[in-house]
């Protein structure tokens, strides 16, 4: 090749040629978007086999290759699922839905005064009770479980809503280290022109911080919302009536028991997971945000 | 608002009850967490030490029995073994396993210019779904007959196994399963991607550096911090393995753990003695031990975490 002076100049050229930006960026995203494709849809797959299973008839369920598309499509599932006697879902949404309002109801008005108490106010021993604060972040569930099972079976909690709810009534370390640092960001002086104007604390807290809080809020709200929907453990020791069963604990059963109806398992799945992905389509920021900031994983 | 210069003598004779006051105030805002704090965590875990040296059924009075509930464990009880193994197998391989996916989708993100909220979207919403929803899903997916996963084996010659029903599959379907849960960790890297500085690219670049040593020299250390946070976050959950495991064995497999104690998972032990058998004394001491186990595993990374874990705040020592 080095005799010919017409080759060499060519290969020569076409190397620095390849070898250029704009082709060198154009492989990098035909690669990339190759990878991005090729793995959304592996990480779609799951959710696209649940729903066309949730729409098939029970003959086309079993049957090799699948039917993707399901014909006819059967909205019935749906109905069959939910209207199941021993297994009312009615039922499990309301209850799933009460305890939601409970806690974040609860949790918001705790954990802002705690919240504020640490970010606005001297007093000692504030520094170690917020250095306990956030070792309790660190801790094991299952270290209380067994005693916190006995203190409710004691007070004839159990098969009650209390267990599940109370508790949020007296702050959660994640939501007040998370409102800490965002309060500390607001500034004193509106506070001081509160106080002036003769609030009380919890005035200034309900007036003056809450108003400017709003984005912690909802992103503590909607992680907050989104782990008790997702609650299995405490439910399933706490809840033992199948008329209070929450639907992450009512679907785990109608899991154990109509194995071979596939179709309206994966309906009732489906009805489990619809609520939040709604959520998170319109709450998409804040889940991303809520993340990110406080490190808590989804 | 407040005027420059030294404080008056009136200032400082109101100070010190002023400063009583905030510290009532004070401590009033933080009474609701204070009372939550002994009743549902120092209390409770002052009773589940003191329980755990006690046999309990809870019908009749704790009996105090020493050490015997920690002898029992290591001793005579082989599903307490089995159980160790089954959680310890399943995070060695479950933890890289979901680091190095996160990672990588999170590169494959930073990279793209075009649709990231697309794909972003997609690969997060596994994570915020219910997780006995996830299981319910997983064991169809994974259905040995009639499963997606097994019928696209069967089209490459392969018979594929029976998964959750086989003791020798069903902690890897398991595995397999929590690889698809990534979300939270790929938004924490994503995150720490985002806040390297792009100056640091371009450097390397003029010093001649290619891809693969931008990541190695640049990425991995400027992205240790969120590493680090990823595996103790993540090795901390899957000690604590419970859903899945309980709804997929006890659909698939009839027993809590099943098929075989192949998915024993330690939890799942505890659960099934503290309130199936109701001995709420060893299952005490059952979850002290794994609290002890989870507490040294993160000693143990913070300690190593000074090798590895790169600080910019700590660039100019």
């Amino acid at each position: 090749m080095s005799g010919n002076p017409l080759a060499n100049a060519l290969s020569r050229g076409l190397w620095s040629w390849t070898r250029s930006r704009r082709i060198e960026k154009l492989v990098h995203d035909v690669v990339v978007y190759a990878l991005l494709v090729g793995l959304g849809a592996l990480f779609a797959f799951p959710f696209f086999w649940m729903i066309s299973s949730a729409l098939k008839a029970e003959y086309q369920i079993f049957v090799w290759p699948p039917q993707w598309i399901p014909n006819p499509v059967m909205w019935s599932n749906f109905a069959e699922a939910l209207a199941n006697p021993l297994l009312p879902f009615h039922l499990f949404f309301r209850n799933t839905m009460i305890i939601e309002v409970a806690v974040l109801t609860g949790r918001l008005i705790s954990c802002t005064v705690v919240a504020y108490g640490f970010a606005r106010l001297t007093a000692p021993g504030k520094n170690f009770w917020f250095a306990i604060l956030l070792a309790t972040l660190m801790l094991p569930k299952p270290v209380v479980m067994i005693p916190k099972f006995i203190l409710f079976n004691e007070l004839g909690w159990v098969n009650t809503f209390l267990p599940l709810t109370v508790p949020a009534w007296f702050g959660e370390a994640y939501a007040i280290f998370l409102m800490r640092q965002f309060f500390m960001s607001v500034p004193v002086d509106l506070e001081e022109a509160a106080h002036v104007d003769g609030a009380s604390t919890l005035q200034t807290i309900r007036y003056v911080i809450v108003p400017l809080s709003i984005p912690v809020l909802t992103v503590i709200a909607i992680l907050s919302f989104k782990d008790n929907w997702n609650d299995f453990m405490e439910p399933l020791i706490y809840l033992n009536n199948a008329r209070l069963y929450t639907l992450a604990v009512g679907l785990a059963f109608f899991n154990g028991q109509y194995d071979v109806r596939m179709n309206l398992l994966m309906a009732a799945s489906v009805v489990v997971m619809l609520p939040l992905v709604i959520l998170f389509f319109f709450a998409q920021r804040a889940f991303v945000e809520g993340i990110t900031l406080t490190g808590l994983k989804g | 608002m407040a005027l420059a210069g030294p404080p008056s003598v009136l200032e400082t004779r109101h100070r010190a009850p002023r400063i009583r006051h905030e510290t009532v105030i004070f401590y009033l805002c933080i009474a609701p967490w204070l009372i939550g704090l002994i009743a549902f965590i120092a209390g409770p875990m002052v009773a589940s030490a003191g329980l755990s040296f006690t046999r309990w059924d809870m019908l009749s009075p704790p009996e105090w029995v020493g050490l015997r509930n920690y002898v029992t464990m290591f001793t005579e009880d082989p599903d307490y073994w089995q159980s160790l193994r089954v959680t310890v197998v399943y995070s060695v391989f479950s933890v890289p396993l979901r680091l190095s996916a996160a990672l990588f989708l999170a590169i494959l993100l930073n990279e793209a210019t075009k649709g990231v909220g697309i794909f972003r979207t997609i690969f997060y919403l596994p994570s915020i779904v219910a997780s006995v929803a996830a299981a319910v899903l997983w064991s169809w997916i994974l259905n040995p007959r009639f499963g997606p996963v097994n019928g696209a084996l069967r089209l490459i010659g392969i018979r594929g196994p029976a998964w959750f029903s086989d003791p020798g599959y069903a902690l890897w379907g398991l595995v397999l399963m929590s690889g698809w849960g990534v979300g939270g960790e790929m938004l924490i890297f994503l995150a720490g991607l985002k806040g390297i500085p792009s100056t640091l690219y371009e450097a390397a670049e003029i010093d001649g550096a290619g891809r693969w040593p931008r990541f190695i020299r640049v990425t991995l250390p400027m992205l240790s911090p969120a590493i680090f946070f990823n595996f103790v976050m993540s090795m901390i959950g899957s000690f604590q393995t419970f859903d899945t495991a309980y709804v997929i064995s006890t659909a698939r497999a009839g027993t809590i753990g099943g098929p075989l104690r192949s998915t024993l998972f330690y939890m799942l032990h505890l659960y099934r003695n503290a309130f199936s058998w109701l001995k709420m004394g060893y299952a005490s001491a059952l979850a002290w031990v794994l609290f002890l186990i989870i507490l040294g595993l993160t000693l143990i990374a913070l300690r190593s975490s000074a090798l590895w874990v790169y600080y910019e705040a700590e660039r100019g020592r």
